[in-house]
């Protein structure tokens, strides 16, 4: 975490030094990448796709099962390409599902593990490591490579859609935030940070192919429900829900508007 | 028990690449938790990895390392179907090795 920030530090005094602001960007968005080429050998997520492949193998809860039996989306047992035709309607469930909250209920149906069980922790953090960011490392790299086609034929995925868009529109909280207050401009960052402009095709799908990724600022590898988590966190917005239907909904409607765009994770991001 | 590390090793040029991924938390001592506690040190102190009942790396390593290290090298005298092993030990005299065919 310290050396991430001294390279932030450094990043910010060329910046103030450097005569024209425009060129300054552009030179750190350039050096930006440099520093992510450096670190996207050897990213560190591989330790967690292990770790998840293991798991997903592994006889495990009351039942004594594996995951291997588990549909995410293209049959029992498929992993390959799965991820890319998330979220979408199970008829097992009558519902709408992303890849966690249906790992949750292959979890519960498979294993055995009730539900509290299944969401306990998704996250991991300093001394504890989530089942949940290994599998999900594990399954969206059998989709690297892969181009997204997220579906809205059944009437229950278009309702889902139309949900996750009306939030990600909907401004609320004590900054009268809304995700596309910083999500529906070009060319605006937050820190050193790009924010992509999600209501454009190219930018989302280069956001939303590039989650889940290993943060080295934090040492973990994050899911892209964490994503969505971190977002409504720093908009002050009361705690999204693990693996619940708004933030299913609002994963659709990224997901579906990525629809085209190559996958490409887990990624590494600083 | 320490997590397994992920070693690919290629051909290169006629020499081994390896490439190592260790699963460690590399904690410096410096930092501290949310109670203000000082989290102790906990880093990888030692690397060899070996080849053919041969040393063909030796490393001492300290708190400046990352967490998750990443660490390539290249050694000559190895040929595809030979295994390359992978040695670390930490502060706390915890070990773990494994191993990998190079192709």
């Amino acid at each position: 975490m310290l050396k991430t920030r001294i390279f932030a530090i450094a990043t910010v005094m060329t910046m103030l030094t450097a005569p024209f602001v425009a060129s300054a960007q552009q030179d750190t968005i350039k050096e930006i990448e440099k520093y992510r080429a450096a670190l996207g050998d050897g990213n560190p997520a591989e330790l967690w796709e292990m770790r998840g492949e293991d798991l997903w193998k592994q006889k495990r809860g009351p039942k004594k099962a594996s995951l291997e039996q588990c549909d995410l989306g293209k049959g029992p047992g498929v992993v390959k390409g799965a991820y890319t035709v998330l979220p979408k309607y199970f008829e097992d469930t009558d519902k709408v599902e992303d890849l966690e909250s249906r790992l949750v209920t292959c979890m519960v149906m498979l294993q055995g593990f009730t539900y509290a069980q299944a969401t306990k922790d998704p996250f991991g953090g300093p001394g504890k490591k989530a089942d949940m960011e290994a599998l999900v490392a594990y399954v969206t790299a059998a989709s690297r490579g892969m181009k997204m086609n997220v579906g809205l034929s059944h009437p229950q995925e278009k309702a889902m859609y139309d949900i996750g868009k009306k939030m990600f529109f909907h401004r609320g909280g004590p900054h009268d935030f809304s995700c596309a207050t910083c999500h529906a401009a070009d060319n605006i960052r937050i820190r050193l940070q790009d924010l992509p402009n999600l209501t454009k095709q190219e930018a989302a799908q280069r956001a939303y192919t590039a989650w889940p990724a290993y943060r080295v600022s934090q040492g973990e590898l994050r899911s892209f429900q964490w994503r969505l988590f971190d977002c409504f966190r720093q908009q002050r917005f009361p705690e999204l829900e693990f693996a619940s239907k708004g933030s299913v909904a609002l994963t659709l409607y990224l997901a579906r508007n990525s629809n085209g765009g190559t996958f490409n994770a887990p990624s590494i991001k600083r | 028990m320490a997590d397994p590390m992920r070693i690919r090793a290629n051909m290169v040029d006629g020499k081994v690449e390896v490439k190592v991924l260790m699963a460690h938390e590399m904690e410096t001592g410096q930092r501290k938790d949310s109670k203000g506690a000082t989290i102790p040190a906990w880093f990888i102190q030692s690397v060899t990895a070996s080849h053919n009942g041969k040393t063909v790396l030796d490393a001492q390593w300290g708190p400046a390392v990352s967490k998750n290290p990443f660490l390539s090298f290249r050694f000559a005298g190895g040929k595809p179907g030979e295994k390359v092993s992978v040695t670390w030990t930490d502060n706390k005299g915890e070990k773990r090795t494994d191993e990998a065919t190079i192709s």
